[in-house]
Parts: structure tokens; C-alpha cells; sequence
């Protein structure tokens, strides 16, 4: 995945969003001194080398109603993690999930899906699932509620 | 309310907003509305803050160098810890959430170094430790999150 400085223009032009005009191609080419074929021929390409996962309007999804936000962290066997990863990901409600490194012996959790639901009963009921798919593999689990967003921004990688 | 326009804009476009000269004019001819239309839906979706933006999503560490942080934190020192967090602009998401380990945020840098550098930072001024949480493996599936716009 090499991109080079003017991809990386383009991403510091976007990440926070593309402006809300009929050409916002254009907007960004005139801002960074290109032609917007040159802009949408290189975000085809970090599309096609996975820079980019996909171009989206991207919901809100507090905003939407779903109050419920919750980091689900599970302790499962290490050589299963991928495959279980794979198919907790698969799961309509989760929006992200991740392998991450224990840090014994405070954290023993590897595997992390994000739960978005509207009521805390729906969110029990979607860890139950999650529950239910990983079985024996799990050692523990826990669930960790944001009790408050202190901070959310866009992705923004800060130069 | 959300009319039916606004629904379809938040629900359709997850995915594949269009990557064309005029996007908001693809997108009026796959709804059969305007163009103007579709501007003026995204401004209202925009203004209340129901799309976050509109524009890529990057692969996490595709670029740059990023890392889930938490930390457990006295409830005393819990608001001027997240607060001195939230300030430095490598931060982009920061939650307070129910565990011994009570704030957890998340760091993008343009590099490792830079990236340690903050987290350094961090322990020095607030006087607390981190625990460094990267990603080790990212499983997904190319398809958005399937919203239950309905009620």
C-alpha cells in the first residue's frame, strides 16, 4: 500500500469530508493544484490498494438513535482468533472488530467488537449472539459502555 | 422526521458514494429527484449531525500510525485527565467508558514515533499510565452497518 505525497495531500483534504457542492472533486483538485480527473484517477487507485476501504456518507450512528455503544472484549484462544474474528465481523450489528494484545495480567481480552444498538436490552441481546458464536472458545468477556464521548472527530491523522 | 430522501441518502450510501465529477447528480438519477434535491437533503443530514461526512474511509495504519489507548483513571482526576487527552489533535475519538480502565481513545499520528511521543507526553502531564492496544488484525466485511431507520 505505497502512496505518495499527493495521495497523501488528498487524504489530509478529505478525511474531514468532502465539501458539500455539486463538484466536490473539483473543489479539492483546485485546493491542492490539480486536475480532478488526476484527483478521482488516484482515489481509484488507493480504493483498488486498500488505502481507502470506500467512499461514504458516513452515519452518525448516535445521532441516528443508537445510544447504546458498546466494546465487547473477549479472551478467546489465540490460534482460533482469526477465523472466530472473521465470523463476529460477519454479524450485522457489529460495526468493527479487531485482534488486539493482551497485557497480562490486567488485560486479558484479544478480540474486540464494537455493538451499536438503541436499547440496552438489544445490546445484550446481540452480545448473547456474539456469546453464543464464539462458545467454548471463550475464556471471559466483558462489556464496556461509553458512559460519555469526550471526543469524536473523523479520521485525522494529525502531521 | 426523516423523509423517505433522507433515509435512502443515509441508508444507500455507506458504501459507494459516487467517485464521478458530479456525485450528487448520479446520485439524484439513481433516486429520480433532483440534484438540488439530494444537496439539500445531505445539508440537513449534515446540519443535524446525523452523517458524521461524507468522503474515504481509511484503512486503519494504511497510512500513518495509530493505536487505541486506555487508561484507568481516579474518578477524582477523571474530567482534567480526559480533557488534557481530548486537547491534542492526534486524538480522535475519546470515550469515557464503565471499567477499571475508564477512558480509552484513540491515536492517529503520521508516524511510530510520533505517535510515542504523544503517548509519552501524555503519562508525563497527566501522571497516570497508558495501556497501548494496537491493532493486530482487522476483520471486516466491505459492507455498512445496517441501519434501523424505522423506529
Amino acid at each position: 500500500m505505497q502512496i505518495d505525497a499527493i495521495d497523501r495531500q488528498i487524504i489530509h483534504a478529505t478525511q474531514a469530508g468532502l465539501p458539500l457542492v455539486a463538484e466536490p472533486y473539483q473543489a479539492i483538485a483546485e485546493q491542492l493544484g490539480l486536475t480532478a480527473p488526476e484527483v478521482m484517477r488516484r482515489m481509484v487507485n488507493m480504493q483498488e490498494s486498500g488505502v481507502i476501504r470506500r467512499i461514504a456518507a458516513v452515519p452518525n450512528h448516535y445521532k441516528i438513535g443508537y445510544c447504546y455503544n458498546g466494546m465487547t472484549v473477549w479472551d478467546v484462544e489465540d490460534e482460533h482468533v482469526h477465523s472466530l474474528g472473521q465470523r463476529v465481523a460477519e454479524l450485522p450489528f457489529v460495526s468493527h472488530c479487531y485482534q488486539r494484545p493482551r497485557h497480562l495480567p490486567d488485560w486479558p481480552y484479544n478480540l474486540f467488537a464494537m455493538v451499536h444498538a438503541k436499547t440496552e436490552q438489544d445490546a445484550e441481546r446481540q452480545i448473547a449472539v456474539i456469546a453464543e458464536l464464539l462458545g467454548d472458545d471463550v475464556r471471559r468477556h466483558a462489556v464496556l459502555y461509553s458512559s460519555k464521548i469526550l471526543k469524536k472527530t473523523g479520521l485525522r491523522i494529525a502531521g | 422526521m426523516l423523509s423517505p430522501l433522507h433515509k435512502q441518502l443515509l441508508n444507500n450510501y455507506q458504501q459507494d458514494f459516487p467517485l464521478s465529477p458530479t456525485p450528487y447528480r448520479d446520485i439524484a438519477e439513481q433516486l429520480g429527484v433532483s440534484e438540488d434535491e439530494v444537496l439539500a437533503a445531505f445539508q440537513v443530514l449534515a446540519e443535524q449531525q446525523l452523517i458524521s461526512r461524507i468522503g474515504p474511509v481509511i484503512a486503519p495504519n494504511a497510512i500513518g500510525s495509530s493505536a487505541l489507548v486506555a487508561m484507568a483513571v481516579s474518578d477524582a482526576d477523571l474530567a482534567w485527565v480526559a480533557e488534557l487527552v481530548s486537547s491534542y489533535p492526534e486524538v480522535n475519538h475519546n470515550y469515557e467508558r464503565e471499567n477499571r480502565f475508564n477512558l480509552w481513545f484513540v491515536l492517529i499520528a503520521d508516524n511510530d514515533e510520533h505517535l510515542h511521543g504523544v503517548i509519552a507526553d501524555i503519562e508525563a502531564r497527566s501522571g497516570y499510565q497508558t495501556m497501548l492496544l494496537p491493532m493486530l488484525a482487522d476483520y471486516f466485511i466491505n459492507l455498512g452497518f445496517e441501519l434501523n431507520l424505522h423506529d
